[in-house]
């Protein structure tokens, strides 16, 4: 699903239970059926010291019910990735040792997850990672560093300074992006035709 | 010969009797020099030379590693092990010339933590006086943790607390005192990393209440104190270079090599860093496993050996040295 291109580029896993006082869940559209499946494996009450934040978003909305029958302790389900953040951050910044957090969906919403808990302190080794759904990347210009959300072209335009990038598998977790670079800085008036390639 | 590091010449500037089983060495460089930079949880290995024997044992340095001016390690005298620590308590003495290793460490901070959580049994103290000094002179949050027999034998117990007020927290078992671990490991904030340094036994319980608590793997730190035990004497081929050695009751594997005028690589001559990890080519016996460094599956494979701490029993042992 994910080829190990370069050392940068992210390897997600299987979510598994881990042994923890609290869990913590991050999802985003068809990221709940990884959920749903780890849920299988769960022992007996793993969900009474849980925490799920679900995002539907344009596919996911039939996860709902699924989701909310495995009675975690608390279920929130946000309207956007970006309305969600704030309420993860806020859960990380009172959280204690023992918590363990499990990321799952698009590469976007994990790398928006695990930028929250690694600026709360959070090790990106110890985070449990599946990724499901769309292939659509997050990426930086690196000419302006802007930010463009869900590209699924190659090459892409930055919907910022308007340059036609190669995106890189290049991938920094710092920035939660991959790389994009300007495809034709030698010849600008030479247009590539765009491909979408990470649907 | 020790891989990476090279030998200082140190003159013995002080020696300090802290209490019945613990005395304090200070060392200066022999040409006048400033020391290695080294950072908290760093360790020497000391050179004994005692009569016919060298012994060569690792020891954390405690003193500050803001102050390179002289290293300072604690010993505490161990009537029943190898005499390395009764050859420092009886025979080292201020003026003394001695032969130290360059600073090596294989139990540092990880300097991303939110807060470093110390957990201490007896003279594994030692490592946490330089943390500590490392920590406190950046700011950085910490909090210490050191069980103890009796007050009396709470090491640097009075220094700490001097130092660092509500920051340490001491149990004496003569008083009935416990660490609360699993309330402790509970209330923890996020990032919060957890080192351990202390007997194997305090190790593994507080190794084991971690992980089932949830603590990741990359949090938990730790450092055994395994000086090499004695045990019965074996005897060894050594294949490539073509020798037999016989490894003495106070002897171990490696000193036994080196002794034979073979120089293979060590660091921390306690069973954890694996630089002097040795292929077994044949044995008929028993190996008698005491590291930390091979997995499980390795000591029952019986193709390896940590000649550092590790001995064997049994009729012949043949390895790739």
């Amino acid at each position: 699903m994910t080829a190990n291109s370069i050392l940068s580029r992210p390897v997600y896993g299987t979510l598994s239970p881990q042994p923890g006082r609290n869990h913590l869940f991050v999802a985003d559209a068809e990221g709940a059926a990884a959920i749903l499946d780890m849920a299988k494996a769960a022992p007996k009450g793993f969900f009474a010291d849980a925490h799920i934040i679900f995002v539907p978003g344009d596919t996911g909305a039939h996860y709902v019910e699924a989701l909310k029958s495995l009675q975690a302790a608390r279920f929130y389900e946000g309207p956007s990735t970006a309305a969600a953040l704030p309420r993860l951050r806020q859960t990380l910044a009172t959280a204690h040792m023992g918590l363990r957090i499990y990321l799952a969906g698009t590469e976007g919403l994990i790398g928006l997850a695990m930028q929250a808990a690694m600026e709360a302190g959070f090790d990106h080794a110890s985070i449990q990672t599946e990724h499901r759904g769309s292939l659509a990347r997050r990426i930086q210009c690196v000419h302006c560093k802007g930010i463009t959300e869900n590209v699924t072209t190659q090459p892409a335009t930055c919907s910022h300074c308007g340059l036609v990038l190669l995106v890189r598998d290049h991938y920094s977790r710092r920035l939660a992006a991959f790389q994009g670079v300007c495809i034709n800085a030698e010849d600008p008036t030479e247009i590539p035709q765009a491909e979408e390639i990470f649907r | 010969m020790s891989a990476g590091t090279s030998k200082i010449d140190v003159t013995v500037t002080d020696v300090v009797t802290v209490n019945e089983l613990v005395k304090r060495f200070h060392f200066r460089r022999a040409d006048g020099q400033l020391l290695p930079t080294f950072s908290g949880g760093a360790h020497i290995v000391v050179e004994m030379r005692d009569d016919d024997r060298t012994r060569l044992n690792p020891y954390s340095l405690m003193s500050s590693p803001l102050d390179t001016r002289d290293y300072t390690i604690s010993v505490r005298r161990d009537d029943t092990g190898r005499g390395g620590s009764l050859f420092m308590h009886q025979r080292v003495k201020p003026g003394m010339g001695m032969v130290i290793s360059s600073p090596v460490n294989l139990f540092s901070l990880d300097l991303r933590a939110r807060k470093h959580l110390m957990i201490a049994g007896g003279i594994g103290i030692t490592p946490f006086m330089a943390q500590t000094s490392q920590l406190s002179g950046d700011g950085s949050n910490f909090e210490l943790h050191y069980t103890c027999r009796t007050e009396a034998l709470g090491t640097y117990a009075d220094v700490l607390r001097a130092r660092y007020g509500r920051r340490i927290h001491l149990y004496r078992d003569d008083q009935g005192e416990r660490l609360p671990l699993e309330q402790l490991l509970a209330s923890q904030p996020l990032g919060t990393h957890l080192y351990i340094c202390g007997p194997a036994g305090m190790i593994d319980w507080v190794r084991r209440t971690a992980a089932e608590a949830g603590w990741p793997d990359d949090t938990v730190h730790f450092e055994h104190f395994a000086a090499p035990q004695p045990g019965k004497p074996f005897d060894v081929t050594l294949a490539l270079s073509g020798k037999q050695i016989h490894v003495g009751e106070q002897q171990s594997l490696l000193e036994a090599i080196e002794a034979a005028g073979i120089d293979p690589p060590y660091l921390c001559r306690g069973g954890v860093c694996g630089q002097c990890e040795t292929k077994v080519i044949s044995y008929d016996g028993k190996f008698l496993h005491n590291d930390h460094w091979l997995s499980e599956e390795e000591h029952r494979s019986g193709c390896k050996i940590m000649p550092c701490v590790s001995r064997f029993d049994g009729k012949s042992l043949v390895l790739e040295r």
